[in-house]
């Protein structure tokens, strides 16, 4: 299970590192080439992000991907291939990123159907919350999926419960109000949001949002479980090429 | 959140988690003024003196005549300050920023006319204020994005996706995930997560309650038809309400683009073309394809090019009570001529598709029959659009006259 795998990973690594690409970006073949050189410069977990045509959480860079993705024809389908390959070549867990239309298009149950079948360990669906997640919730659990939730710096304690209730495997915190892409600052501010994320669930927390290099990991580490790198290499590829990801992820630990 | 706003299978609330606390303070905001009487009277008087509230239901005497069938009425929205039934919702909406004590609006539009109605109700109250548009749109309607501007308000071009008005209401919510605290989203139609499907159309539905009131003064009996075009649906809802629960048939007309066969529409509810689904933060009929990918959307009427629809028109129509119909681009330019000549009334060329339903319906009924059209804003606004429609051979000189002297 991904809460354990978590955990045992976490035994002999201080702080654990889940990157997110945009499936199809630049091309299926490239995608493919990220996973490997991630995955061999150490990452521990990847969040693979189907593309979809209105990505209400994300910010430029990532909406751009999930733009150019489709505009050179990917397709559920081919996103669903993709996860069979890299989950039986490589031994670290995967996790779908999307938004809940392509769950929903598709048939939420099929489609976890389909995950389990490719060996995807779990989801993260930003505009899903659990009040309209039932479907999605029975379905996942059904097949043994991970369901991941989001806290956020404007989560009430309370809610948090809530959340971490229905999540397997870990939360995903995200470091402050916006959308994905945007400046960070890891300072102190950040601590008493992350105490109040801590006091929420016994469950690994990730964080994610603005992460984009070492002093920022450092600054983590000690205080989440994972740390999530999203825009920062897509951005990378962007400026220059699938190349540089495997030199950039074995820089940052 | 209390409820979640489902209108059988559709709405609901499908927000990211950091809108959550924003979404229930709305909904408590909201709520409380529906509950205060005082909230009612208050938005009443502030579009009664500030706008053209009530406004006058005309009896279009010579199109009466010209198609010899029921008696044509026309609900004049366009008379709105502001120029459509879009400041309805808007000074409701500014009313309750004021409540909930926030200092900044933020909205997406279309043609152009929520934005300006938004534009003018922060100049109003002393909001500042931001428009997401369009880069499509931003051309289309250069005359709004210029008044924008003139308002106070700053005006961003959204260059991503389809460039239109979904594209536009993804900047707004990018936007308001990142200033939530200090910002009030005026979403501009009857669309989006609960409750702004609710809100909006319970700030319309003043058009339904004065136009049934009038038509019962005016001929002391009610419409057998009402028709409203349909873009995201708030001025549909809005006339509708004050029929719901008449033995009154209900038409909404959604842009029929190029023609349905061609593809290049925006007629959900009246094509087979669109499927359910969840964006934008609800479920209702989207034109997407069968991955769930948003299609492009076409229309030549800006503020009616959207790939979804309210979901409580969703409902609507699987409970069988409103009929959906589609006008072509062809056939809202000959209708919106025909009203001009006729009548001396410029609908905008959104309204001008309920006007063409009800042209081909009206010769069919009796001379004792009424029907209702809502026109939801003037067209005079739509000027280059218009005149680029009717090919305008004068107005093509003066604009490149003028195009001579900027040059110069
Ligand atoms: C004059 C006019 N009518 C209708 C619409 C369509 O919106 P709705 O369906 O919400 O009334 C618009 C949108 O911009 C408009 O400007």
């Amino acid at each position: 299970m991904l809460e354990s795998y978590l955990k045992e990973r976490l035994q002999s690594r201080k702080i654990l590192l889940m990157t997110h690409i945009v499936l199809g970006y630049p091309s299926f073949d490239e995608s493919y080439e990220v996973v490997k050189a991630m995955v061999e410069s150490g990452v521990d977990l990847m969040e693979l992000q189907i593309p979809f045509s209105e990505p209400m959480a994300d910010g430029p860079v990532i909406l751009r991907a999930n733009q150019e993705a489709l505009a050179r024809g990917a397709k559920v389908s081919q996103c669903l291939e993709f996860a069979d390959r890299v989950c039986s070549e490589f031994s670290i867990p995967f996790l779908f990123m999307t938004y809940y239309n392509i769950l929903f298009k598709y048939g939420v149950a099929s489609f976890a159907q389909a995950m389990t079948h490719s060996g995807i360990g779990g989801a993260i669906v930003p505009d899903l919350p659990p009040e309209e997640g039932k479907d999605y919730l029975e379905a996942m659990e059904h097949n043994r999926l991970s369901p991941i939730f989001i806290f956020s710096p404007s989560t009430s304690l309370e809610r948090m419960r809530f959340l971490a209730s229905l999540t397997k495997g870990f939360v995903y915190c995200v470091a402050r109000t916006g959308v994905t892409g945007a400046q960070t600052s890891f300072s102190q501010d950040l601590q008493s949001y992350l105490t109040r994320c801590r006091a929420a669930t016994s469950l690994p927390l990730a964080l994610g949002f603005g992460v984009k290099d070492r002093a920022d990991i450092d600054f983590l580490t000690g205080k989440v479980d994972i740390a999530v790198i999203g825009t920062q290499t897509i951005r990378l590829i962007q400026e220059k090429g699938v190349g540089a990801v495997g030199n950039f992820i074995a820089g940052l630990r | 959140m209390h409820d979640r706003g489902y209108y059988e299978e559709f709405g609901g609330a499908f927000i990211p988690e950091v809108l959550h606390a924003t979404f229930d303070e709305l909904e408590e905001a909201f709520r409380d003024a529906r509950h205060d009487p005082r909230f009612w009277q208050d938005y009443e008087t502030l579009m009664s003196t500030y706008s053209c509230r009530p406004t006058p239901l005309t009896y279009a005497e010579n199109l009466t005549e010209h198609f010899g069938g029921a008696r044509i009425y026309v609900k004049r929205e366009d008379l709105n300050h502001t120029g459509a039934h879009k400041a309805n919702n808007v000074m409701g909406q500014g009313l309750l920023v004021k409540r909930m004590g926030k200092k900044r609006v933020i909205a997406e539009t279309g043609a152009g006319q929520h934005g300006v109605a938004t534009a003018t109700m922060a100049a109003k109250f002393g909001f500042d204020c931001t428009i997401y548009m369009g880069e499509v749109d931003v051309e289309r309607q250069r005359p709004n994005v210029f008044w924008m501007e003139r308002l106070g308000a700053q005006v961003i071009p959204v260059r991503e996706g389809t460039r239109i008005l979904k594209d536009a209401i993804n900047e707004a919510f990018r936007d308001w995930v990142t200033h939530m605290e200090t910002t009030h989203y005026v979403l501009g139609t009857a669309c989006g997560p609960h409750p702004f499907p609710e809100m909006v159309s319970y700030f319309q539905s003043i058009v339904g309650q004065e136009a049934r009131e009038q038509i019962l003064e005016r001929e002391g009996r009610l419409p057998a038809r009402v028709y409203a075009c349909v873009g995201g649906g708030s001025n549909a809802l809005g006339i509708f309400h004050g029929f719901m629960n008449d033995g009154v048939e209900l038409v909404g007309v959604e842009a029929g683009g190029k023609g349905i066969q061609s593809g290049l529409h925006a007629s959900r509810l009246s094509s087979p073309d669109a499927s359910v689904g969840v964006a934008q933060g609800y479920k209702t009929y989207f034109l997407q394809d069968g991955d769930g990918q948003m299609r492009e959307t076409h229309s030549v009427a800006a503020g009616l090019d959207y790939v979804g629809v309210s979901p409580i028109l969703a409902a609507l129509k699987h409970r069988g009570r409103v009929r959906f119909e589609a006008a072509t681009d062809e056939e809202v330019v000959q209708a919106l001529a025909l009203t001009v000549r006729k009548e001396g009334l410029i609908p905008a060329l959104e309204s001008a598709h309920a006007f063409v339903q009800a042209f081909k319906e009206a010769p069919l009924l009796s001379s004792r029959d009424i029907v209702l059209i809502n026109q939801s804003g003037r067209g005079d606004k739509d000027i280059f659009t218009i005149a680029d429609a009717f090919g305008d051979p004068k107005w093509q000189k003066f604009i490149m006259d003028k195009g001579e002297k900027y040059r110069a």
